[in-house]
């Protein structure tokens, strides 16, 4: 890219002739000053502000260039490292910061917690196994995949026990689809309760999945299909989560997974095996997954029938609520970050349906008064994350950033009034109202609710 | 009807294959893969019981007992009545005589009504039993015997008044036991949220332009709240279209913020530290073994502070080996009523890396 200079070492005019050095190292203040400035005042003199290079590169004359350039670092003139000096490979020093992060005060212990995605950091639709979202319900386990076995069994005519092994050898499929727990956005419902879009919308992930079909061992245990109607998945955990899934589900996109991204499941996603339920609600992906049994009615499990149901207004609670309704989100800019300055943004984010592809985002700066249509970004895959980004030159005036999803059977992505008018505010589960984040004057941008 | 074309499929090659009875699917050719599963392999794992007792074992349990067990494991982390220790959600509170009449919690239509125990909720008492057989206690589950399973659900209904204190719950009872949980008229299926083509209950328009909108802001994040959730500095990274903002110091419109700028670091491309050769450390097994739920710094919660236990055991030279012990095998509630539960997945170096911390201050 020899035109485009990169932000962190972009050259920006001096909103003055004189520039203090503690102004260089302050890229906030002298964005300050630079708003506050008539844009036509003079600007003779070029100033280097290096950002990323911190304080200390600045020192350089602000006239001659930028030290980055003219100054060979280390690494430039220097040895690196050696292959496999991290046999497993690590991110960077420098990405420290977006980590998988736990809400304070939302659980007591921390084995029965949730642990969110930093969404604010990542790109494209795929989420790093690293950072996928946790949430365990009796701790997790790095279960030796030798001694890991899966059971199919109740209306079969042959119930059947299966080992890594025997899964391992039948033909796989490999199908990227987002996993979103059902509380997902649910500490929101009321009115605004967290700052960053981490823990807003961060209990979502999106991974390509390798695995078998289940109807594959279901057929192969000879299913009755005169009695079956729903499926139950347990898992081999403390908890032994077990969930119901319908058997068009269970014959039609279910997969038991075994890998992610490439790899095994992380111990944290299910080591060595879970079941993957795409666009139905996290908890029905089963960790750990050791049993299937095929029946005739539904369990009403303890994660369906105290937790994981939706309270409606007239006191009834809704059961058996999987389906991931379709929810977008900007990621970039989100709350808790500020902007550099006036001028050029993308804003980028994610949209995603349980009910099949994103058909269109549009993306508002005015709060939703006025929409324009976002760039889809490819691949567009049912039941997983799509990308969508649109241009925006910031002047520098407060603006409300929003965006709303279309999926493909013609469903918009609601309004938080809209949501509150059918659902009250106790639901808890299966938010997914359009998500306004305010910049303000100063760039700061936060979150809030508007209708 | 048949589910799926795929459904169908299979059905249309056994007819083509001549098979034996529409009842099954054809069997692909995965000759070598999986094995028929033992009757008592079936029986070990078979554990889930449903709403019509379908997979209920035979079995009884009193009020009076179901009491005993739940003062010696339930109650460290739910609370003597039920009522919770702040650790997980009460169990019971909420319901009323007349919500056992209903069939419906009168108190989940109250939007004032605080909180929504287990027992408000609950429209199914399999789900109990269900649950506290498979993952109870939370540290040690599939520990109780069938009997006490029941008798700690006759004690939960005893609690929440759905049955009187000389109950005797057993797998003959329990149909009529049903038949009066608080919300057993409380849930409902009519939604479109189940089906993969069920109908949303919520509409909104793809309006492009001159919207209608009410720009107020009408929720934001409380002042109070800024730095709740830590730095947001160190959440993100230092690079990009944007900073995140010093949370560390105060909000202020007039003030430089010098929190947008990255922290400054090196140029030099190094290796990074290689981690020491020591186990986990005090504070990284209290949060993996979930100590935080019963103790804490300096306050007293369900167990005793580190603090208080550090000074009663401060110069014994036997506490060590005899407080990790009884981490270990549970202790017998030397600080109050409630004992102490069993941690039989800790390690010997994992237990006495963690009492020694505690005695020396939990720093």
């Amino acid at each position: 890219m020899p035109t485009e200079v990169k932000k962190s070492g972009r050259l920006i005019k001096a909103p003055e002739n004189f520039l203090a050095q503690d102004d260089v190292k302050r890229p906030e203040l002298m964005r300050r000053k630079f708003l506050a400035a008539s844009v036509s005042s003079a600007a003779a003199s070029i100033a280097v502000v290096g950002i990323a290079s911190g304080g200390r590169s600045a020192h350089a004359a602000p006239g001659a260039g930028d030290p980055n350039i003219l100054n060979m670092p280390a690494h430039t003139t220097g040895l690196g490292m050696p292959v496999a000096a991290n046999p497993y490979g690590l991110p960077s020093q420098y990405e420290k910061g977006l980590q998988r992060r736990e809400s304070p005060g939302l659980t007591r212990v921390s084995a029965a917690s949730v642990a969110f995605t930093p969404l604010q950091g990542t790109f494209g639709i795929i989420t790093p196994s690293g950072l996928h979202f946790e949430r365990h319900h009796q701790g997790w386990w790095d279960i030796d995949p030798s001694k890991h076995r899966l059971m199919v069994m109740g209306l079969v005519k042959t119930p059947r026990v299966y080992t890594m092994d025997d899964i391992m050898r039948l033909p796989s499929v490999s199908r990227i689809h987002f996993i979103e727990c059902g509380a997902n956005t649910a500490m929101e419902w009321g009115n605004v309760a967290v700052p960053t879009v981490q823990y807003s919308h961060g209990m979502v992930s999106c991974s390509e999945f390798t695995g078998v079909p289940l109807s594959v061992l279901l057929e192969d245990c000879g299913i009755d299909m005169k009695k079956a109607k729903f499926v139950l998945a347990e898992g081999a955990d403390g908890s032994s989560m077990t969930r119901t899934i319908g058997l068009d589900r269970a014959l039609d996109d279910v997969l038991v997974a075994y890998g992610m991204n490439g790899e095994m499941l992380r111990p944290e996603n299910g080591y060595p095996l879970r079941l993957v339920v795409p666009g139905v609600q996290g908890v029905s992906w089963v960790k750990w997954l050791r049993r299937i049994e095929v029946g005739d009615q539904k369990w009403a499990t303890k994660d369906e029938a105290i937790h994981y149901i939706d309270l409606m207004p007239d006191g009834l609670h809704r059961q058996y609520t999987g389906m991931q309704e379709a929810k977008s989100v900007i990621t970039t800019p989100s709350g808790g970050q500020t902007l550099l300055d006036k001028g050029f943004y993308n804003i980028s984010g994610l949209a995603w349906s349980g009910r099949g592809r994103v058909k269109r985002v549009d993306v508002s700066v005015d709060g939703g008064r006025n929409w324009r249509t976002a760039r889809l970004e490819t691949p567009i895959l049912t039941k997983a994350f799509t990308r969508f980004n649109i241009d925006w030159v910031w002047n520098g005036a407060p603006a409300i950033l929003q965006s709303r999803v279309q999926d493909e059977t013609g469903y918009v992505q609601p309004k938080i009034n809209q949501l509150r008018e059918i659902r009250g505010t106790r639901s808890i589960y299966h938010q997914n109202a359009i998500q306004s984040w305010k910049v303000a004057e100063t760039g700061e941008v936060s979150n809030v609710q508007v209708y | 009807m048949f589910r799926s074309i795929k459904t169908l499929r299979v059905l249309t090659s056994c007819l083509l294959l001549g098979a034996s009875g529409l009842a099954y699917a054809a069997k692909p050719a995965l000759t070598g893969i999986g094995r028929a599963a033992t009757p008592a392999e079936i029986k070990a794992w078979d554990i889930d019981v449903r709403p019509d007792f379908v997979g209920l074992p035979a079995g009884s349990g009193s009020v009076a007992k179901g009491q005993d067990v739940w003062e010696a494991k339930c109650a460290s982390c739910h609370g003597v009545f039920g009522e919770s220790t702040e650790v997980f959600t009460p169990i019971v509170g909420g319901t009323t005589k007349k919500d056992i009449e209903t069939g419906r919690v009168a108190n989940l239509s109250r939007l004032d009504f605080p909180q929504r125990t287990t027992m408000m909720k609950v429209a199914t008492v399999s789900t109990l039993w269900d649950y506290i057989n498979r993952a109870m206690p939370w540290n040690n589950p599939k520990t109780l015997a069938v009997d006490e399973v029941y008798s700690v659900v006759a004690y939960i209904l005893n609690l929440a008044e759905v049955v009187p204190e000389n109950f005797v719950l057993s797998d003959k009872n329990i149909a009529e036991v049903q038949k009066r949980m608080p919300n057993r008229n409380g849930m409902t299926t009519n939604h479109g949220l189940w089906d993969l083509k069920g109908q949303p209950d919520v509409k909104n328009t793809l309006c492009m332009s001159n919207c209608p909108v009410d720009l107020k802001i009408a929720s934001s994040l409380p002042a109070s709240a800024r730095d709740a959730h830590g730095n947001l500095m160190e959440q993100h990274r230092p690079i990009g279209p944007a900073r995140a903002i010093d949370t560390s110091k105060p909000a202020s419109g007039l003030a430089p913020n010098p929190g947008a700028l990255a922290p400054a670091p090196s140029a030099v491309a190094v290796a990074p530290p290689t981690k020491g050769a020591s186990g986990p450390s005090g504070p990284e097994l209290s949060k993996k073994f979930n100590c935080t739920a019963c103790h804490a710094p300096a306050a007293k919660m369900v167990g005793p502070s580190w603090t208080e236990i550090a000074k009663k055991y401060k110069g014994d030279a036997k506490a060590p080996a005899a407080l990790a012990l009884k981490v270990k095998n549970g202790g017998s509630g030397n600080w109050g009523a409630i004992p102490m539960p069993p941690h039989p997945s800790m390690k010997d170096n994992e237990l006495s890396a963690v009492v020694q911390w505690v005695l020396e201050g939990a720093k």
